[in-house]
């Protein structure tokens, strides 16, 4: 070593790890995005259900995780799909600005609707992991198998698009909708589909979160615009560009932090935001 | 003859103190014309398609900047206020020119404000020894005497001073509307380059009206901070006012001078409504009705309550799926 300081090497590990998180509701709300050409304003609060489902299946109605994990990511699946159903798709011809609205709307209701069931106290699911230690770095043992389990998502996610023909045709789809109705491609099934995989990816993206925080009604603000920073970024509809930016702005944001504060790490990252928004506003890793 | 109805309701509304009603009722009707005031801002770029998510980033701005300076340099709010909507103006130029410069328009524009919006509030919750961080702050208490100076008023000094605000808010949206400038907006909303193609400054129109909106955003903030005498970042700047201001907006409709004080009217006193029927138990009622009724609005009167008001032959006709084939509509 001595060539890095280990504070900053543990930075860059963590910026790494924060990304994989990132990473998930980022390539969901891409996939949204992608084919539907809607933004689910309202896609952290669709995570944070998901945080709550697992909380209560595990510490309220006494399920083990791994039952609860996989419980919630059907629950969220069937939320994107009626959220899809009973708010989308009648809009679907109407201005962008008042699809976006309506997500919005859906902001609200979700989290007054978790503020009444399950009030605004912080819940925390208890379950926690040993640190590792890996040569001079200390890493959060569930950082590290977050981030492992956002890998392994999205590796599914990609082969579903590359392999499977209901994939191929969302791929097919999100590059030109214009003409995929003459091939053949039911269009209203496709967004259905891609509406039910980003709701799943929202799911899994909660069983990740909901190990390293506390759920609370507003917890999907706490990375809910980071998200759509990162989707925008790695440009909308590009699945690899938003993978790639979610470890940008996790680097970005953990290395922030070594050298300022926490808050100083978002300002960055925001601030980088807008500039790329600027300059590249096809997206940082567009072709 | 319109002129003087307007003037007449002013000065009704002005004398309203006159009756002593009780001081909630003060209490709210001021909320309600601060808010009017900052989703009237709010609608002056909305209207034209500038859609922003960060507007509370200007409330907070020049609220903050007027406490911090009456409480630090003691300088009084009278121009305190002036220079807090100096500073959020300047805000929004230094946001609004490249934006506007580089054509980043629609859901880009919107996550653009939105991140700005967001960089604003860490900053306040940053700048604590100022601020107060995230636990907010009080202006300091006037000095015997020095209300006046202080701007620290009993309700109906307040009720006057928010009712003038929203009359310039109104007076505002009615000079934009007879100035060609509101004619230029109107054929930039629908197709720049066209616009442009005709001599239409575009970047030149957009910072007109974002100045015009943020301004009366930020007298909006300041006046809100003042009358609590409380500042906080979750409810000055930040995601979640942001989209209360929109909300509000549009459910009363913002294509009408009036439709976003309807809008105002109508979440005050929901939020009033809920909170004394319900009690605090039904904390997350509020969010649930408000979230509910922008989704229908959203479905079934895009154009807010105002819009229902409107003359039939000035709406747009709706396009029918017949005769404009649009390229989504072989989805539904």
């Amino acid at each position: 070593m001595g060539l890095l300081d280990p504070f900053l090497l543990e930075a860059l590990v963590n910026g790494i790890l924060l990304g994989g998180v990132f990473a998930l509701p980022a390539l969901g709300l891409n996939l949204v995005f992608g084919v539907v050409d809607v933004v689910w304003l309202c896609y952290a609060e669709l995570v944070m259900v998901g945080m709550y489902a697992v909380w209560f299946l595990h510490t309220q109605a006494g399920w083990p995780l791994a039952l609860a994990f996989a419980a919630c990511l059907p629950v969220v699946a069937l939320l994107g799909v009626l959220l899809h159903l009973l708010v989308v798709r009648p809009l679907l011809n109407s201005p962008p600005i008042n699809q976006v609205l309506a997500t919005g709307g859906v902001l609200f209701v979700l989290q007054g609707a978790a503020t009444l069931v399950f009030s605004t106290e912080f819940r925390s699911l208890g379950v926690d992991m040993p640190p590792m230690e890996v040569g001079e770095v200390f890493v959060s043992g569930t950082k590290l198998a977050a981030f492992c389990a956002a890998l392994l998502g999205a590796a599914i996610l990609w082969a579903f698009l590359k392999f499977t023909y209901v994939g191929t045709a969302i791929r097919a789809i999100a590059r030109d909708r214009e003409v995929m109705p003459l091939m053949g491609v039911d269009p209203r099934r496709i967004y259905l589909i891609a509406s039910a995989v980003g709701g799943a990816l929202a799911g899994l993206a909660a069983c990740l979160l909901v190990v390293q925080l506390d759920v609370h009604p507003f917890v999907g603000l706490s990375f809910g615009p980071i998200t759509f920073m990162i989707c925008v970024m790695g440009g909308l509809g590009n699945m690899l560009g938003g993978f790639l930016a979610a470890f940008l702005m996790g680097l970005i944001i953990s290395v922030g932090g070594f050298w300022g504060t926490t808050e100083f790490s978002y300002v960055v990252a925001f601030a980088f935001f807008i500039l790329v928004m600027f300059l590249r506003p096809q997206g940082l890793f567009a072709r | 003859m319109r002129d003087i109805a307007v003037a007449a309701v002013l000065a009704a509304l002005a004398a309203l103190p006159l009756l002593s009603p009780p001081d909630y009722a003060m209490h709210v009707l001021i909320t309600m014309v601060l808010t009017a005031l900052a989703g009237t801002g709010w609608a002056m770029m909305g209207r034209y398609g500038l859609v922003s998510f960060g507007h509370g980033a200007f409330l907070g701005a020049a609220a903050y900047t007027m406490a911090i300076l009456w409480n630090e340099a003691g300088l009084t709010p009278w121009i305190g206020i002036p220079a807090g909507i100096v500073v959020a103006i300047l805000l929004g130029m230094l946001l609004g020119y490249p934006a506007f410069r580089l054509r980043v328009v629609g859901h880009y524009f919107a996550l653009v404000t939105l991140a700005a919006g967001e960089i604003v509030r860490i900053l306040i919750v940053a700048l604590r020894e100022h601020t107060g961080g995230s636990l907010g702050m009080t202006p300091a208490k006037a000095p015997p005497g020095g209300a006046f100076l202080a701007m620290q008023f009993d309700k109906a000094g307040f009720w006057w001073l928010a009712l003038a605000a929203w009359a310039l808010g109104l007076l505002a949206w009615r000079l934009l509307d007879r100035s060609m400038s509101s004619k230029a907006l109107a054929a930039i909303s629908e197709d720049e380059d066209a616009a442009a193609s005709i001599g239409i400054r575009v970047t030149r129109e957009k910072m007109k009206v974002t100045v015009i909106s943020v301004a009366l955003a930020a007298l909006a903030g300041a006046l809100t901070a003042q009358y609590r005498q409380y500042l906080n970042p979750e409810s000055l700047a930040g995601l979640g006012i942001s989209l209360q201001i929109v909300f509000g907006a549009i459910a009363g409709g913002m294509y009408a001078p009036l439709g976003p004080t309807i809008g105002a009217v109508i979440t005050i006193g929901l939020d009033e409504a809920l909170r004394i029927g319900f009690g605090t138990e039904f904390t997350g009622g509020a969010p649930l009705v408000y979230g509910l009724l922008l989704v229908l609005f959203m479905l079934f009167m895009p154009r807010g309550i105002a819009g229902l008001f409107e003359r039939r032959a000035k709406a747009p006709a709706p396009a029918k799926p017949a005769e404009a084939p649009l390229p989504a509509s072989a989805a539904r």
